[in-house]
């Protein structure tokens, strides 16, 4: 049986937690307010956490529904966004890639609240549609249509689906994926 | 039956999980704000402070 303190787990899982907050929030100073909302829930209730159980999601649960709170308080879809996006390019990759990149920032930039978060649970953070439903409050065929929703507007505002265009794309993308010194 | 458009989809999805990925390591790339950092020195602090009383 481990001591181990939850709490420092936590301080792990930063890094992720304020990366959702800031792709959710699309603010520095928004996002980092949930930030600190979500570590001092946490931190206090903390005793709710059962050992075991995934703290990401739990994580990421306590800061997305804070998140909707707070948009629901300030009764308003539209947030205030900065280009958090344009401004976290953390390499400067060859001109095509670092423009296909930011092609894509600022088409995901278009998406919906709930397909973005769609997108960036499943997608990028590799929760399965039922994990990303259990977190949202919502069935898993519901994140599943989120996220093809989310796919085919980006596929509409990038042109993906015209014949050459992954075939055009491919080297600039892997000039951005595949860049070394990237963290991982 | 696949269709002809099933592969295409695929790869569409694999680009769009990439760039959501390379997204996502960036923003978590950007830095912990001292806002936060000093949040979690108090609340250490706190846990010490009521460790000691005991």
């Amino acid at each position: 049986m481990s001591d181990a303190d939850p709490r420092d787990e936590l301080v792990t899982h930063l890094p992720a937690l304020r990366a959702f907050a800031l792709s959710l929030t699309r603010n520095r100073s928004t996002a980092d307010d949930m930030v600190q909302d979500t570590v001092l829930k946490a931190w206090t209730n903390m005793d709710k956490f059962q050992v075991g159980t995934n703290m990401r999601a739990w994580l990421f649960t306590i800061l997305r529904n804070n998140f909707y709170s707070s948009r629901r308080k300030l009764n308003r879809e539209v947030a205030d966004v900065d280009n958090v996006f344009s401004d976290t390019l953390s390499v400067k990759p060859a001109h095509d890639g670092r423009m296909q990149m930011m092609d894509f920032k600022q088409a995901f930039d278009q998406l919906p609240d709930e397909q973005r978060e769609a997108l960036i649970l499943v997608g990028a953070s590799g929760f399965s549609y039922e994990d990303a439903g259990k977190m949202c409050g919502v069935a898993t065929g519901t994140v599943k249509s989120r996220v093809n929703r989310a796919r085919a507007k980006l596929t509409e505002l990038l042109h993906l689906d015209e014949d050459d265009a992954l075939e055009l794309t491919d080297s600039a993308t892997m000039a951005v994926v595949g860049s070394p010194g990237l963290p991982s | 039956m696949t269709t002809s458009e099933d592969p295409k989809k695929a790869k569409i999805a694999e680009y769009i999980d990439q760039n959501l990925k390379q997204v996502f390591s960036d923003l978590e790339a950007d830095g912990m704000p001292e806002q936060i950092t000093d949040l979690l020195l108090v609340l250490r602090a706190q846990d010490e402070a009521q460790k000691a009383k005991k």
